[in-house]
């Protein structure tokens, strides 16, 4: 499944928070948005996600889900959002359980995405018992049941590529952007504007931290944060 | 010359330590035992906490204790759970429809400060003099903090948690069952606390207002005699019977708040 942002914009009160966004998510690719903090990527993603209305212009969705998929747009939230009074196992089945599916074809999802992000052994542990980094499995884990067409990332540490859908990850590590990322969206300070659109075409496997190519695109990136950053700086300063 | 790094960390945990409120009790009686019997208490002050034991084991044998005690009882439990039930509902709606909040807010503020018992012969001539106008009074007792503590409750929920279940598509019914229900549990479990205290102390003032027999009316009749041991009597079960409702409640957030310590 394919998405589009036509002209979009978003205001909180008198804030602009994002302006002008024009840009395709290709099917079955990886994009990646990165950008000074508080310039609007996370509000872009929500948008996206369909979790707030844009005040102008349009997000389009193109294509049907594909078969089997409980939840074509799924977001995986900065903070997780699991239910603390829920095991692994309960908070995954929390977004099974409205779909009818028959207490053996939930088991089977369930044990299946729980082995994908290695927590079999965790089943029945509350959230207050894991650590951070297992707290954000679950997420993924829970996201992975409902067999999305798009996942929505926010800031996670470490990205789950291994996928067939789409994926837009909202990011503040431009390496990581570089070394995952099909296309690397660079957003302005805000009002938040597109400042750079970077399409890597080489395969995720085939990167290596010290490619010449990506070198030279995480260099040319980074000139742009860097621009964005001092600028955003002056302004405090200015004030 | 090298320090230890000083320790900063830990306290403001407070940990459940068995037998030291029964130490307390034990302790407090003994001492009134004691004074009252070395003479520094005098009779009239207090009464001797052996004669009030003895006084209770006389009102045990002569069977007037559930004579009195099942009707408190009755009257208790019917009344907190209809206003209980009605509080936690009236909250929900107030925590989660807008309309329901903005024409109830005001609404139940006005009531709230309101002294139920003042109300007693209003019920009396809605409800009759029978049992239905205490049931009335206890309920409408209980309602009041019960729906200020789950309206705050419900408010409180993460909305993180509520946007995630939209995001994954869960139909307002889930939501409401599955994230708001289990996260405004702690706010309701202990607004029930007081709740239910205040169901006890307006179940005696019931009882003493018109009843031919309670708990209430046990105390009402010892007090007018001026006959302290009964009236400690009376006023131990009163104790009693708080203690065993927290004791319940304190189950009952076991059993469902086991996700959170």
């Amino acid at each position: 499944m394919e998405l589009s942002l036509r002209d979009v914009g978003h205001v909180y009160g008198a804030v602009d928070v994002l302006s002008d966004i024009t840009m395709d998510i290709p099917g079955g690719r990886i994009l990646c948005i990165v950008g000074p903090s508080g310039c609007g990527k996370s509000t872009l993603l929500r948008l996206i996600g369909g979790l707030e209305r844009p005040t102008r212009g349009a997000i389009l969705q193109q294509g049907a889900p594909p078969e089997g998929c409980l939840n074509p747009l799924t977001y995986v939230f900065q903070d997780f959002a699991l239910l603390p009074w829920r095991t692994v196992e309960g908070n995954v089945r929390l977004v099974l359980e409205d779909h009818r599916l028959g207490a053996e074809a939930v088991e089977r999802i369930v044990a299946d995405v729980l082995a994908r992000t290695r927590l079999s052994d965790f089943r029945r542990a509350l959230p207050r018992q894991l650590s951070g980094g297992m707290k954000q499995r679950v997420a993924i884990a829970r996201a992975l049941a409902v067999n999305p067409a798009v996942m929505l990332m926010d800031d996670l540490v470490g990205l789950w590529t291994r996928a067939p859908f789409t994926s837009v990850y909202v990011t503040h590590n431009l390496a990581e952007a570089v070394r995952l990322g099909h296309r690397i969206v660079v957003l302005s300070r805000r009002p938040g504007r597109i400042a750079e659109t970077v399409d890597i075409d080489m395969a995720l496997e085939d990167r290596r931290a010290d490619h010449p190519d990506l070198l030279r695109d995480q260099q040319r990136l980074w000139a742009v944060m860097r621009d964005e950053a001092r600028a955003a700086d002056a302004e405090l300063v200015d004030g | 010359m090298a320090d230890p790094v000083p320790f900063r960390g830990g306290g403001f945990a407070p940990r459940t330590k068995r037998g030291v409120g029964l130490i307390v009790f034990v302790g407090l009686i003994a001492f009134l035992e004691w004074g009252t019997r070395a003479g520094f208490i005098s009779a009239l002050t207090l009464p001797r906490p052996s004669d009030v034991l003895a006084e209770f084991g006389h009102f045990y044998r002569s069977g007037r204790l559930w004579d009195n005690l099942l009707p408190s009882l009755e009257r208790l439990v019917v009344g907190a759970t209809f206003g209980a039930t009605a509080g936690i509902a009236v909250g929900f709606a107030m925590g989660l429809f807008s309309y329901a909040r903005a024409g109830l807010v005001p609404l139940v503020a006005a009531i709230f400060p309101i002294p139920k018992i003042a109300l007693l012969p209003l019920f009396v001539i809605w409800f009759g003099i029978d049992e239905a106008s205490k049931y009335a009074l206890i309920a409408f007792g209980t309602f009041t903090p019960t729906v200020v503590a789950t309206y705050g409750a419900v408010d409180n929920v993460d909305r993180t948690l509520i946007r995630m279940g939209q995001s994954f598509g869960l139909s307002w019914f889930s939501i409401t069952r599955k994230i708001v229900l289990p996260g405004a549990m702690p706010g309701i479990l202990s607004g029930l606390r007081i709740s239910l205290a205040i169901a006890i102390i307006l179940l005696v003032a019931a009882e003493m207002l018109g009843a031919q027999t309670g708990v209430g009316a046990y105390i009402l009749e010892a007090g007018s005699l001026y006959n302290l041991e009964r009236l400690f009597v009376g006023v131990s079960i009163l104790s009693m019977l708080g203690v065993t409702v927290s004791f319940i409640i304190g189950r009952i957030e076991r059993r469902l708040l086991r996700w959170r310590s």
